[in-house]
Parts: structure tokens; sequence; C-alpha cells
């Protein structure tokens, strides 16, 4: 096989598996809206649990949006890998001879679209819920379309971590949590600054970068990860 | 307000924790120990009742 | 291409002589036994210095004329917070080397230093806030250094958890050994993204640490403690690998032999 031909496979693979996913995902499309229910569920309680004052609900508001996200994506993420481990798929992926990073790559797409790209699309609801200012909306927003696919990317290290053990899902949350912080605090930072007026643009350059860091960097982590619990 | 209280109070939870850390591995080692010697011992028994 | 050819071929006297080094470390008995005689120096060195740190900071040193005597609890804060940090570290390179070439011994030893930089971290923890109530006015503060501590502790309590989640040992230390790695990576943006978010928040005018003129006098039992711990952290990581060694390799022989000897 030529490299070409190699890569155009590779690709072909590539948009195959991201297909296939996608595909399963719509059949179950009641499980697709768990994550975003759940969002809102939790989203709503803050308000109830601290008073209905506007000022005090805008100050926290991206702090709020952000948790939540944070929260929704983790509950996602337990089903990244493990109906593919369960059922034996993922250990054909890996004796097709496709690259197990570029397939952990396809699967983590696959996921942001299902579980994190509806959060994107949510957040402007959440907002108006919250009560945050209109200026810093689309801020809001662009920091999550930016922040969600890195913690789709980090938590899929987790993911293929805790995959082999029966409850993974609470361990996940204590592994991911700690390296979600800085996203947490560069992306709140950024909607605050854009809240009070100041530049914002920084903190959305240090998300671009992150971004872009660890898509280079975490399908990697995340194949390396599932050789070892498939071993 | 006196700060001794705090001193004494941080030096000894310093104390509790670093020799609870220094002696964790010599209670789990006796364990251990005990382990490998049963396992020795059913070793033993196996091969006397197989000659 | 020529250049890194020739680069590797000075390299590899040297590389050679660490791999003899690390494959030797690498036969259980010879560790096992090179270890057991090293400890009590160990422990001893240990004992002397952290003697003579504590009686120049608790009994010689003066009291900060800023802070007064609260500044003593600096000589074990200080120490116990670079350990911690410097553990995850060294956890983190021995991870890495325990994965790349495949080296037992240092999976071993890597997940044996995750419960001595636990307990550091907690240290650093309940030593800065003890710290605080005199100098703040409250046990907790989101400090910079307090918060990225308390951040360290979630990445140690990680580690700790997913190693003894999996039954399987090497699997298991395997798994964690690239979690303290993923996490050592992520460390420093972490510990940067603290500190810069407590100043955007405007957070606690004294920082832990105090001025930057320290007086000699203080500056030197902090040293000594801080040698201290190291000394520390080398015995009690060994008696942890031993310990770890022992129960891994209970149906080899060489296990059988220590054994039988202790007992005659």
């Amino acid at each position: 096989m030529t490299p070409e031909q190699q890569s155009g496979s590779m690709a072909s693979a590539f948009f195959a598996l991201l297909r296939r996913d996608l595909l399963l995902a719509f059949r179950r499309r009641t499980e697709m809206l768990f994550p975003i229910v759940f969002l809102l569920v939790v989203v709503s309680l803050f308000p109830l649990g601290i008073g209905p004052s506007p000022a005090l609900l805008a100050r926290i508001a991206p702090g709020v949006i952000w948790i939540a996200a944070l929260l929704a994506t983790v509950i996602s993420l337990d089903g990244l890998f493990r109906s593919d481990f369960e059922d034996g798929t993922l250990e054909q992926f890996v004796l097709s001879g496709h690259p197990l990073t570029l397939i952990s790559l396809a699967k983590i797409l696959a996921h942001w679209l299902v579980a994190g790209l509806p959060l994107v699309l949510m957040s402007p609801l959440l907002a108006v819920w919250m009560n945050l200012p209109i200026e810093s909306l689309g801020v809001m927003v662009l920091t999550l379309a930016l922040g969600t696919p890195i913690l789709s990317l980090i938590g899929s290290i987790g993911v293929g971590l805790t995959i082999s053990l029966k409850r993974g899902g609470q361990l996940l949350s204590l592994l991911v949590f700690p390296l979600y912080v800085p996203i947490l605090i560069i992306a709140t930072a950024a909607v605050m600054a854009a809240s009070d007026g100041l530049p914002y643009t920084a903190f959305l350059g240090l998300l671009v970068a992150g971004l872009i860091t660890s898509v280079t960097l975490a399908p990697f982590a995340a194949a390396a990860a599932l050789k070892i619990s498939l071993s | 307000m006196s700060h001794t209280p705090f001193i004494w109070a941080a030096y000894s939870i310093g104390t509790v924790v670093l020799l609870w850390c220094a002696l964790a591995p010599l209670i789990h080692k006796k364990a251990v120990i005990r382990d490998i010697r049963k396992l020795s011992q059913i070793e033993e028994r196996n091969r006397d009742s197989h000659s | 291409m020529n250049t890194n050819a020739t680069t590797m071929n000075k390299d590899k006297p040297r590389k050679n002589w660490l791999v003899m080094f690390i494959h030797k470390m690498g036969s259980p008995p010879w560790f096992y036994g090179f270890s057991g005689k090293l400890i009590p120096w160990l422990w001893a060195i240990f004992a002397a210095l952290t003697i003579w740190g504590l009686y120049l900071g608790l009994v010689k040193a003066p009291a900060d004329y800023q802070q007064g005597e609260s500044f003593r609890i600096m000589y074990l804060h200080v120490p116990s917070a670079w350990m911690s940090m410097l553990i995850y570290t060294s956890m983190a390179i021995m991870g890495f080397i325990a994965l790349v070439w495949r080296i037992r011994i240092m999976e071993i030893l890597a997940m044996s230093s995750a419960p001595v930089g636990a307990a550091f971290t907690i240290i650093a923890l309940a030593s800065g806030s003890l710290w605080g109530r005199p100098t703040w006015g409250t046990y907790w503060v989101w400090d910079a250094r307090l918060t990225s501590e308390l951040v360290l502790l979630f990445l140690y309590l990680g580690v700790i958890g997913l190693y003894n989640a999996i039954d399987e040992p090497r699997k298991a230390a395997r798994a964690a050994c690239l979690l303290a790695l993923v996490g050592a990576v992520n460390l420093p943006i972490i510990h940067y993204s603290v500190k810069w978010w407590n100043t955007l928040h405007q957070g606690s005018s004294i920082s832990v640490t105090g001025g930057s003129n320290i007086d000699p006098s203080m500056l030197w039992p902090l040293l000594i403690m801080a040698f201290a711990v190291k000394f520390y952290y080398g015995a009690n990581l060994l008696t942890r690998a031993r310990v770890k060694l022992l129960e891994q390799d209970k149906r080899k022989g060489w296990v059988k032999k220590i054994i039988k000897e202790r007992e005659s």
C-alpha cells in the first residue's frame, strides 16, 4: 500500500467510524437528551437554592453555567467507549490495524457532536435564566464552543483509564475534575471580563491554544490508556 | 491572641501524618509476610500428602 | 540526520551505564537487599537533620517582626509544600520510565510515591490553614498556594484511587502511571491558572511564603528542614516499594528464601 492510499484509507476509516457513532447515537435519541436535561435541572436549582435576586444571579451566572456544563460532560463521558468496550468492538478496532489514536479522535468528535454541541446550543437559554448581561452572551457561547471540546478530549483519557472497571463513573469524576480547573478558570474569567466591559480576547486566545494542544495530545494519551485497559 | 497553640497544632498534625505514613507500610508488611508463610505451609502440606 | 547520529553515539556509553543500573535495580532480590541496607541510613540522616532544623527554627530563630510566632509554622509548611510538588514530579518521571521501558520496579516506585506525596500535601494544607487562623483570621482562604495544594491533593487521590480500583497490580500501576503523567503535564497549567485566578479576584494580600527578605537565621532552618524531608521520602518510598515487591512476588523463590532466612 502506498502512503497516499494508506492515508486515504485512514481518512475513510475515520469518517466511517464517525458516521457509525452518530447513527448509533441518533437511534437512541432519548439518551441524547439526558445531558441537556441534566444541565437544565442543575442550573435551575441555583436560583432555588440561593434566591432569585437578579444581580446575584448575574454575578454567579458564568460559574454556574460552566460548572453545570462540566457535570453534564462528565456524566455523558462514561458512554464514550463503554458499549464498544463491553461488546468487544473496541478490540476489533485494535485488531483492524487502524491506529487507536485515530479511532479515539473519531469517537471523541462523535461524543462532542452528540453531548457537547447541544450544551453550547442550550447555553443562551441558561444565560437568560441566570440573568447574564446580554453583552456577554456571545462570549459565553463562544467559551462553551471552544471549551466543551477540550472537556471531551481530556475526559477521554479518564474514560480510557477507567473503562475496565465496573463502576468507573464515580472514579472518573475524581480523575478529570482537577484537570478541568484551568479551563473553568479561563472560561469564566472571559465571561466575567465581558460582563464588566473589559477586554476578553486574550482569554479566548488561551482557550484556542488549549483546544489545539488537547487535540494534538489527548487522543494519543486516550489511545495509550485504552491499550492499558485492553491488555 | 497567642499563636503558640496553632504552632503546636500544626507540628502535631505533621508528626501524626508522617508517623502514620511511615508505619502503614510496616503494618502491611507484617500481613504480607503472614500471607507468604501461610502460602508456603499449604505448599509443603500438598507436597507431603503427594509423597 | 547526521548530527543526530553523532549525538546518539556520544550518548551511548552513558545511556548504557544508566540502562545497566536500572536493569540491576530491576532485579527484585538485588533491589530488596540493597534498599534494606540503605533505609536505616536514610532514617538516621532524616532524624539528625530534623532535630537540628527544628532546634534552629523553634528555639534559636527569633519571631518574625510582621507575623510573630506563627511564622514558625513555615518550617513545616514550606518544606511540605515543596515536597508535595517534587514527589508528584518524581512520580511522573518514574511513571514515564515505567511506561516506556516497561520496568516493573519503576512502576512500584512510582506507585509507592503517591501516598507519601499525598501525606505531604495534607500536611501543607493543614499547616497552611493553621497559619491562616492567626494571620488572616480564618482557617481557610482561597489563597493561590492553598488552592493549588488542594487541587494537587485531588490529583494524588485520583492516582491512588485508580491504582486501588484495578485488581491486577501491574495493569493498575500502568494505568495510574499514565494518569500521573497526564496530571504532570497539566500541573504547571493548573498552578499558573490558579495563581492568576487569585490575583484576578484580589485574594489575600499576605502570601503564605511571607516577605521576600527573610532573615538568614530564619532561612537556615527552612533549608535544613527542606533537605531533611527528602530523606524521609527516600526512606519511606523504599520501605513501601519493598513491601509491594514482596506482595507481588509472594509465589516466587527469592521471597520464600528471604522469609525462611528471617525465621532462622
